[in-house]
């Protein structure tokens, strides 16, 4: 019923009248029902999706319709669209009804994308493997005892399981990247102030940022031309103009000079992972472009730094779930204080009560200064190291994971570890800039293999170009 | 106060700001809507709201800045305050902390004697206020949402105040910058500027700092005065007594008179300040700090000074009107229809602030136009009435500012200028009092005034004053 490689391909068959986009919809539907055992989705909107197909159906027959018409787009469950629930995977908003729409689903409504449903995550996106869900964990579709990455595990399942055309995640410290490496496909991670935040529940502010999970490079392009820009809800956005990308994306000009971190690649690294990219760069290299190898010096304390600063920033976010005013509301509260601490007590999940302490814990009177301004101190000289880097370099490839995807349980009762899993993806989120995860081969038991991709702030163009030329000259011919 | 002893106080005053809409939303500030109408997604703290800086709030702040002579700072940051409370529903408000968009300023406060004192203004900084919570209900607590995210500025002062009264001269001159500003309504009452005190005592020539407590919830200046003043009392009391101050936050019970700790529960916070990430730095251009310092208006110092030189009204008279803006706005348009400053100036002073306390308003609702005010006086200053005529002719020009013209008409009140009416009733009124006559001509000044007296009574007050003076005086003295 797919049979299309993108979705100017698929738009071409619904303007010849080849697709029908009502029968597309109800097939993804179905598709979605067969595997409902993966637990990608947390809300499926039947009866909404289908009336948006009508619509854009008959916008598509009278030359009407938006850029991305008849997109099926699935998104991550903590993006906010109006009278739909936005339960974060967490029983704290479980019944919880959004009263607005986020900026980056309006716009991909707006230019005609299907919504059709939400889709499963680590709770309030904090996790490595979207096995931390009050929806229970998602299953990787290639191997269903590993975990698909999270915390945007739902949103990678559902393009890989071709539940959707397309789905936009969150990443905050890999939770596109590393998610689309465990499940071959492509995830974006834009410039951090690319696209409005507005509507996306806030983990750590200053580190989220909303991307897309893709089967092709151009549909990656297509949404983020979409959904990027300036937003006066969004005082972070900034206003820088927007390439595009989907029209520019073939025109590869000039090849890149790309640099290859050695810290990306020492010890702890999977010899398959590492081999795999080792491969796709001596191809670059081959095709012409420049491989040089670069210092990123400071990256031993990215996850130290990273951890520091997203549970400070997520502990004054996650305030707001108080029982007060929305939202689970624990029975057994005599006092307000109990009301407080009974709701987030039984309304939290474990990994986000950690980080909440975590983080409440570096922002008190007597340690913030041992922590989270030290922190602050080394964040600027992680961004340093890239704004020295991408002097000399336009690209940076590095591993997205240092795994293959693990198995579910696997390291759920060691957090430590599970962060450390973040230890190639989190580097990106600290400095603001973009990357893409490319899945460039399998492992000998089939599981994907993903290669990152970084640039520096909004080029994001040049991640893409080099994506497509990986997509379409150097995978084609394994 | 026991002479030995030196109070040191420093207070933080909160000046809710009059922007039409909320610090960092699109929402009314306007007081007195419904419970929870004045909101939307952003001040009601749902998930994945963000906030975005109303640019008139640095605005407003900035002049304060220039009138209390801070350095207004290019970069200032916003910070998040985190703590627990229904009435706040991110579960952290929006302030500043560590970079304050104004610093290091003063004011001059003057005494009664007309000396004068410098104080200090530490820091103005920008904030959010939070909701209402209501408590008097039989079993729930109910919160109104309506003021949450109405912007506040706090202008904390050098601990530099050293006595009650100085205290009370700092905030007098508060308001009325916020008031001549036209930032703030400054009415205490309300809340809409709201007072916390640092107070400590130390002994005379001690220069560091006793252990400070803080008060709070005092909601008028005579509650700041009587708050202050009881806890000096009780600080050297307790000094006396050997017994060591417990650093602590008081609360103000206005109808006791007394102040209690507030439960030390509440004032164990840990604020965890850190940067906003929401929000950029704010940067303070010099071209707009240029800009806004075009709409700085004019100040009372200045203008009490202008009313001196321009005016010619005594200090005293110049001081009560440019006490607070509304009056002086008023006496300035009352001068529009009369040129009589200073008779203009006793009205506005005298009646017309006597009738705004009796009727306990403010002078925006006064209900005699300027105009009104201005044709009263020319009438007394082109002899149509006397002063003491219009005296009764004000309280009818209360009622909906009536015409003094068609008052006097109406009443028959027009002065008696007629000389020889006048004298008409002069003759019969010697005539018929001999003996003070005789009293007068032996040289008995003293009796002329008894004649003025019957003249008036006989005349109901309408005769032109200098005119029964006039012939009277060239009646009597003919007789010689």
């Amino acid at each position: 019923m797919v049979n299309y490689k993108n979705h100017s391909e698929k738009l071409q068959k619904l303007k010849s009248g080849e697709l029908s986009l009502e029968d597309n919809v109800k097939f993804f539907l179905s598709e979605i029902d067969k595997n409902k055992k993966l637990n990608a989705f947390n809300f499926v909107f039947s009866d909404f999706a289908l009336e948006q197909a009508k619509t854009v159906q008959g916008k598509i027959k009278n030359n009407t319709n938006g850029k991305l018409a008849g997109m099926v787009v699935a998104i991550k469950d903590v993006l906010s669209l109006k009278d739909k629930p936005t339960a974060c995977s967490s029983k704290i908003l479980k019944d919880y009804i959004a009263v607005y729409t986020s900026t980056a689903v309006q716009k991909l409504i707006d230019e005609d994308a299907i919504i059709i449903g939400k889709t499963n995550c680590d709770e309030f996106a904090m996790g490595s493997s979207n096995e931390n869900s009050a929806f229970g964990a998602v299953l990787n579709p290639v191997d269903n005892q590993r975990v698909p990455g999270g915390s945007s595990g739902g949103s990678a399942v559902a393009v890989a399981a071709g539940l959707c055309d397309v789905s936009l995640g969150t990443d905050t410290g890999g939770s596109i990247r590393q998610p689309a490496s465990f499940c071959g496909v492509y995830g974006l991670k834009p410039t951090y102030s690319r696209v409005s935040r507005y509507g996306l529940t806030a983990f750590a502010s200053s580190f989220d940022s909303i991307g897309p999970f893709s089967h092709s490079v151009e549909d990656a392009a297509k949404v983020l031309e979409v959904i990027s820009g300036k937003d006066e809800k969004d005082s972070t956005s900034l206003n820088v103009e927007v390439p595009n990308y989907s029209a520019e994306l073939t025109n590869i000009d000039k090849k890149y000079k790309i640099g290859i971190p050695k810290e990306y690649f020492g010890e702890g690294l999977n010899e398959e992972i590492k081999k795999a990219i080792e491969d796709v760069v001596a191809k670059l290299k081959s095709s012409g472009f420049e491989i040089v190898d670069i210092n990123l010096p400071h990256n031993e304390y990215t996850i130290a730094t990273y951890y520091i600063l997203t549970t400070a920033e997520a502990s004054s976010n996650l305030a707001r779930y108080d029982g007060a005013r929305y939202g689970f509301r624990s029975n057994d509260a005599a006092t307000l204080l109990d009301m407080y601490n009974n709701s987030r007590s039984e309304g939290f999940g474990k990994e986000v009560k950690r980080r909440i302490m975590l983080g409440t814990y570096v922002l008190s009177a007597g340690y913030y200064d041992a922590y989270y301004k030290k922190a602050q101190k080394a964040r600027r000289l992680i961004k340093n190291d890239f704004d020295l880097a991408f002097k000399n370099v336009d690209l940076i490839i590095a591993p997205a994971s240092p795994t293959l995807p693990f198995k579910i349980g696997e390291k759920s009762e060691d957090p430590l570890e599970m962060y450390l899993g973040d230890i190639y993806t989190t580097s990106a989120n600290l400095a603001g800039i973009p990357g893409i995860s490319v899945p460039v081969a399998n492992s000998e038991e089939g599981l994907p293999i993903g290669m990152q991709i970084l640039a520096n702030q909004f080029d994001e163009l040049k991640l893409l170009k080099t994506s497509y030329f990986i997509q379409n000259e150097i995978l084609k011919n394994n | 106060m026991n002479s030995k002893y030196e109070v040191v106080i420093g207070l933080e005053v909160h000046a809710q700001l009059l922007t039409e809409t909320k610090a960092f939303c699109g929402c009314s500030t306007k007081f007195g809507n419904p419970p929870n109408s004045n909101v939307c997604p952003v001040c009601l703290g749902q998930p994945g709201v963000l906030p975005v800086l109303n640019k008139k709030v640095i605005e407003y702040t900035m002049l304060m800045g220039f009138a209390t002579n801070c350095k207004i700072k290019e970069r200032s940051v916003f910070a998040r305050k985190n703590y627990f409370y229904p009435d706040m529903p991110k579960g952290y408000q929006i302030t500043q902390y560590e970079e304050p968009i104004c610093e290091h300023g003063y004011i001059d406060i003057e005494f009664k004697d007309g000396s004068k004192k410098r104080l200090g203004i530490t820091r103005i900084h920008i904030e959010e206020d939070a909701g209402k919570s209501i408590h008097d209900q039989a079993y729930e607590t109910l919160v109104d949402v309506n003021r949450c995210g109405v912007p506040l500025m706090e202008i904390v002062s050098e601990p530099d105040m050293r006595s009650p009264e100085e205290a009370v001269l700092y905030l007098t001159k508060i308001k009325q910058f916020v008031q001549y500003l036209g930032i703030c309504d400054g009415n205490m009452e309300e809340g809409s500027l709201r007072c916390d005190a640092n107070i400590s005592i130390r002994l005379k020539g001690e220069t560091k700092l006793g252990t400070k407590t803080e008060i709070k919830n005092m909601n008028s200046f005579k509650n700041v005065e009587k708050a202050l003043q009881y806890e000096i009392e009780r600080q050297i009391d307790l000094i006396e007594d050997g017994v060591k101050i417990v650093q602590e936050t008081l609360l103000w019970d206005a109808d006791l008179n007394m102040s209690a700790p507030m439960r030390s529960k509440e004032e164990a916070h840990d604020y965890r300040y850190f940067p906003e990430p929401d929000l950029m730095p704010v940067i303070v251009s010099e071209s707009w700090k240029a800009e806004a310092k075009k709409k700085m208006p004019e100040l009372p110092d200045l203008r009490r000074e202008r009313f001196i030189t321009e005016f010619s009204l005594p200090k005293y008279d110049a001081d009560i009107l440019t006490q607070s803006k509304p009056v002086a706005d008023y006496f300035e348009e009352v001068i529009k229809y009369t040129k009589e400053y200073k008779t203009a100036s006793n009205w506005v002073m005298g009646d017309v602030l006597k009738t705004l306390n009796e009727l306990k308003i403010d002078i925006t609702e006064f209900s005699i136009s300027a105009e009104n005010l201005g044709k009263l006086i020319n009438l007394i200053g082109n002899g149509t009435i006397s002063g003491k005529i219009a005296k009764e002719v004000f309280p009818d020009m209360l009622e909906g500012n009536k015409d003094p013209e068609i008052v006097i008409k109406e009443k028959n009140l027009v002065q008696i200028s007629d000389t020889s009416a006048i004298e008409k009733i002069i003759d019969e009124i010697l005539k018929a009092n001999e003996k003070e006559v005789n009293e007068y001509l032996e040289g008995k000044e003293k009796v002329f005034g008894f004649f003025v007296g019957k003249t008036m009574r006989e005349t109901k007050g309408k005769a032109n004053p200098k005119i029964v003076n006039d012939i009277l005086r060239s009646k009597l003295d003919g007789l010689k």
